[in-house]
């Protein structure tokens, strides 16, 4: 290797890669990694604005809990704020009061987790839908979209649980409603929560301490696990591609290099993260505790709700029925079953499982790299959409007693409409998407027998002068 | 000096029957306005209108024409109630059979004072209230409204739902109007006489009510107090639309092919 | 030495000053090259600076004490900062870098060979094993009976075989009803058109089984069920405060001022609007609840206080699989 090449940054970058294959012999992986191919367009973003996310939330979550105290053991205010001032109130409660009013950041930081965490969410949620409505599941990537929803579904628990540490009204509230929502569990519910809470509700001294470790340790490592496994099939089986030009096909991928070309891209998004993240953190209030105050078994105000990602699940605790299935003395199905566990299971239950009833139905087992757009599978459009439509209901009816304090819409009159609703609208939505498709791609054909008679055309033209 | 104090004991004879003469005066203009818009369902000298076939208790009506003219007495209300539900324009019902609602008051100061006069003569009851908010305690005045009023009012007085009725926000309330509502115990809402909440503490709890109507904001913008349902609304319709878009920049579009 | 106007030249000739990258010796470049866009590079350099003008002014925010809005200033700088280092950075993706696209081909299916040849160690390295099926089942038997052995100190997470504790309430006969200060509560302090919150003397209010929530009805109006008979003490009724639905406490009384024309005295949950009637042991008149509200039988001793009579007429809080199989049991 010449020494004469030594000078300005190409030199550096030389010793350098020289310094680590010498020690690691990586070279050949290094030169891989930097031009890893990725199909470009937007909507594969999505995913990277989840990470993203996640990382702010690692980042500010270690900071938050170098000062978060875990304990129950009630205590007595006196510090700065003033309504809070001789009330009695969990260490937890207290510390997070202590963060938000006088360490210095501190609020900037305990919002701008809180927002990150509603925006990861939505950041999956968005994913999840770009994956399905493309069909990027099919083989060979169903392990990383179960993967996937399993990141989900761990998501949705490690943001129930941090922001129920906190001990104030509201999400001791619904911490109280988990429970019940446990305790609904045929069969098993009881135990199952007796377990988690050691004892009945609010449960024993270690029961914050758990929630704390769950939250701080061990859900963020199951996360990363799986998010490294997640991503690396993602690297494995690389990335899925629209069809866009006539070069993309199941065997040749078209993409941009990780180095020169998405590097900058990608750091640029994260940074966009970060700052709409910091900006929502810093002007935009989150959760104010302190205007809530303590949570007690026996206190309870109006208007309580969870974070929006748990909407889906009181709009459903809200429009069912009183209906405690027994049998003979024995509570087979307490009601909070129904909204709370059959509901979420049957939604994560078709997600689950749509890959294998796909393939079943169609008959199509095969590789598949290139994706669809939504219209070229209109039967799979129509039922997500159908799907779709029935969450988002039931996800509005949770706010219906908030449409009645602004519109003056009954409340009762909604949760009945709510009530038929949700099983008329997904079958018209679902069945409009599937028109929706259908003429989009008839659209298409014509428009391209109308290009091909052109150029017929213009050919002839040419030819005969 | 007998002539001084026969001035003094005439002049203040006087002032008071001239005091009373006046006061006779509101209360008559008080019982003219009253026989136009309240008669019809609080009944003549505001006895009030009941239904004569139903059980009490039973439950709302709802037919218009068995509503009209259907009103509790306000024999005994005294002052409070009708400073009360005139100054906050509950009162003339806007919708016979629903719950009343702060609305323009389309009465004069006047006729009001009028109305009030007259009400207050149907019978001894409780006078305006003068609470004194600057002095309670703001924290106890906190734990009160925890207490007593949050379960439908919400806990930073936003307003909320209970069962066939809509406990409104507090933002519009006056002290006076506040205390008399707890003394009153409006549409549904409980009464609080001053065995279970005193004079005192309501002074608190109002203290309370007037700070949470420009409460500590130190995170920004507030969004209502609502808690979660605006905040997913900014979630999605601000930074889910603006990564979007960030990403939408960065990325290829597909083209129609 | 360097003098100001040196420094004063260096940094105009940093801003303005422009030079062509070198081609590496000879050879063809491997990532080709693309057009110059000199504005994008003051464009970009323009961004650079503010981020670093938006974090300084984080940093001086953050110091300065007494701020007021201090948070709102220190996320907008921060905030700030980061978009545009984002600007910047997106700007050198699209107009500074070449975006090549580049094709190559996906990875095989699958790779059948060596398939085969793995199954085949797995098979040949059994060679020397004559007892395949026990060998294998004996395994199986260790690994899950250690398997099972490990998960079981779970179980000292908490009470799961014994449900006693979701039986057991705080309140006997004879107790007597605190308000949240242990002042006790008189009979003649309940008034009609209110709502007060009871609990046990000297027991944990933070126990579900604790508060009760007492409304007083006029007598002609209550019409309690046989097995409630006797609960009320003069027209006083209590019942748990824990709704039965999913465990929120009941804050929300509806009373009405004029009843013919409004609804009748219900006792409301403010999570999912569970509608109770205290005129009738509970019952649910709205909402999601599957079962009635648990009524505590109270009386008033000879001083006027109120006394529980007993406990719950059933368990307390949300339902569970057990939850009517019996009776709420004394403390």
């Amino acid at each position: 290797m010449g020494r004469e090449d030594a000078k300005g940054a190409a030199g550096v970058i030389r010793k350098l890669v020289r310094f680590l294959d010498q020690r690691s012999g990586t070279a050949p992986l290094l030169r891989k990694t930097l031009r890893y191919l990725f199909p470009d367009h937007w909507s594969f973003l999505l995913g990277e604005v989840a990470l993203y996310a996640f990382v702010v939330l690692v980042a500010t979550g270690t900071y938050l809990a170098l000062f978060y105290t875990d304990s129950t053991h009630q205590v007595v205010y006196h510090g700065p704020y003033a309504p809070l001032r001789g009330q009695e109130m969990s260490q937890a409660y207290r510390s997070v009061v202590y963060i938000s009013t006088t360490v210095k950041a501190g609020l900037l930081i305990r919002q701008t987790h809180h927002w990150a965490a509603d925006v990861f969410i939505a950041a999956i949620v968005l994913h999840v839908l770009r994956i399905f409505f493309t069909g990027a599941y099919r083989k060979p990537r169903e392990v990383t979209y179960w993967i996937g929803l399993s990141i989900l579904v761990v998501a949705l628990l490690e943001g129930y649980i941090g922001y129920s540490l906190v001990d104030d009204l509201l999400s001791g509230m619904g911490l109280a409603i988990g429970y019940g929502v446990a305790l609904s569990i045929p069969f098993v519910g009881a135990n199952l929560a007796t377990l988690i809470w050691d004892g009945p509700f609010p449960g024993a001294q270690p029961f914050f301490g758990r929630m704390y470790i769950a939250h701080v340790f061990l859900i963020p490592a199951l996360l990363a696990v799986l998010l490294t496994a997640h991503l690396g099939l993602v690297a494995l089986n690389h990335h899925t591609q629209f069809k866009s030009t006539r070069r993309e096909t199941d065997r040749k991928l078209v993409g941009v290099p990780l180095f020169p070309g998405q590097a900058p891209r990608s750091l640029g998004l994260f940074m966009a993260v970060c700052g709409v993240l910091f900006l929502l953190g810093g002007l935009a209030q989150i959760n104010p505790i302190w205007l809530w105050g303590p949570y007690h078994t026996y206190s309870s105000t109006n208007g309580a709700q969870p974070d929006w990602y748990l909407g889906w699940l009181i709009g459903a605790l809200r429009i069912m029925p009183g209906w405690d299935l027994v049998v003979d003395g024995y509570t087979l199905v307490p009601n909070p079953f129904w909204g709370g566990v059959l509901f979420p299971g049957i939604v994560f239950g078709f997600l689950a499982s749509w890959p294998l009833v796909e393939r079943r139905v169609t008959g199509d087992f095969g590789y598949h790299n290139v994706l669809d757009r939504p219209r070229d599978a209109p039967w799979r459009t129509a039922i997500g959409m159908g799907m779709l439509t029935w969450v988002v209901l039931i996800f509005f009816a949770g706010a219906a007693d908030r449409v009645d304090v602004f519109f003056d819409i009954s409340y009762t009159a909604q949760i009945w409409f709510y009530r038929g609703a949700i099983w008329i609208f997904p079958a018209i939505v679902g069945g409009i998407a599937y028109r929706v498709c259908i003429e989009l791609q008839r659209g298409e054909v014509i428009e391209r027998d109308r290009k091909q008679a052109e150029q017929e055309a213009a050919v002839a033209a040419a030819g005969s002068r | 000096m007998r002539r001084t104090l026969l001035l003094a004991a005439a002049l203040a004879l006087a002032a008071t029957s001239s005091a009373a003469a006046a006061n006779r005066g509101l209360i008559q203009e008080g019982k003219t306005l009253f026989g136009r818009d309240c008669l019809s369902c609080h009944g003549a000298n505001g006895s009030g209108v009941g239904p004569t076939s139903r059980t009490i208790g039973a439950g709302p009506l709802r037919e218009q024409g068995v509503l009209k003219g259907l009103g509790p007495s306000l024999q005994g209300v005294g002052a409070l109630a009708a400073d009360f539900y005139l100054r906050t324009g509950y009162m003339p019902l806007q919708h016979v059979g629903l719950q009343p609602r702060r609305s323009r008051v389309q009465l004069s100061d006047r006729q009001i004072e009028a109305l009030i006069a007259y009400v207050a003569s149907l019978g001894k009851g409780p006078s305006i209230p003068t609470p004194q908010p600057q002095r309670g305690n703001l924290a106890q005045g906190l734990h009160l409204f925890t207490d007593h009023c949050a379960g439908c009012h919400q806990i930073a007085a936003e307003g909320g739902y209970v069962t066939g009725a809509v406990p409104p926000p507090l933002e519009d309330d006056s002290a006076t109007q506040i205390a008399e509502a707890v003394r009153i115990g409006p549409y549904v809402m409980p009464r609080f006489t001053t065995k279970a909440i005193s004079n005192r503490q309501l002074d608190s709890i109002i203290a309370y009510v007037q700070y949470a109507k420009h409460p500590d904001d130190r995170g920004g913008w507030a969004l209502g107090h609502l808690g979660p349902v605006p905040e997913g609304l900014v979630t999605w319709f601000i930074a889910a639309a603006a990564l979007v878009a960030v990403c939408m920049v960065i990325g290829k579009r597909l083209k129609a092919t | 030495m360097a003098r100001p106007r040196d420094i004063v030249v260096a940094a105009a000739l940093l801003a303005v000053g422009r030079r062509r990258p070198k081609l590496q010796g000879d050879r063809e470049p491997i990532v080709p090259r693309g057009r110059e866009q000199p504005r994008t590079e003051l464009a970009v350099v323009a961004l650079l600076l503010a981020t670093g003008l938006f974090a300084a002014a984080f940093i001086a925010f953050y110091a300065l004490d007494r701020l007021p809005n201090q948070t709102q200033l220190m996320g907008g700088a921060l905030g700030l900062a980061f978009l545009c280092l984002a600007a910047a950075l997106i700007l050198v993706g699209k107009q500074l870098i070449v975006t090549e696209e580049i094709e190559e081909d996906y990875p095989v299916p699958e790779h059948e060979t060596e398939q085969e040849t793995i199954a085949q160690i797995v098979a040949d390295s059994g060679s020397r094993i004559t007892r395949k099926r026990l060998l294998k089942a004996s395994f199986g038997v260790a690994g899950a009976a250690l398997g099972t052995a490990l998960v079981v100190p779970a179980a000292s997470l908490g009470p799961v075989i014994d449900m006693n504790p979701f039986y057991a309430t705080t309140w006997r006969r004879g107790r007597r009803l605190v308000d949240e200060n242990g002042r006790p509560w008189r009979a003649s302090d309940i008034e009609p058109d209110d709502f007060y919150t009871a609990f046990p003397e000297g027991a944990d209010k933070e126990n579900v089984s604790s508060p009760v929530v007492l409304v007083r009805l006029p007598v002609s109006e209550l019409h309690l069920p046989a097995e409630n008979a006797g609960y009320d003490a003069d027209g006083i009724v209590a019942y748990s405060k824990i709704c039965t639905h999913a465990g929120c406490a009941i804050s929300l009384y509806r009373t009405p001022l004029f009843q013919p024309d409004e609804p009748k005295p219900a006792l409301v949950c403010p999570c999912h609007y569970s509608t109770f009637d205290p005129a009738d042991g509970g019952t649910v008149l709205f909402g999601p609840a599957g079962r009635k509200l648990p009524m505590l039988p109270i009386t008033a001793d000879a001083s006027g206080f109120l006394r529980a009579k007993g406990t719950f007429d059933e368990a307390v809080g949300p339902s569970w699989w057990g939850v009517r199989m019996r009776k709420a049991r004394p403390a």
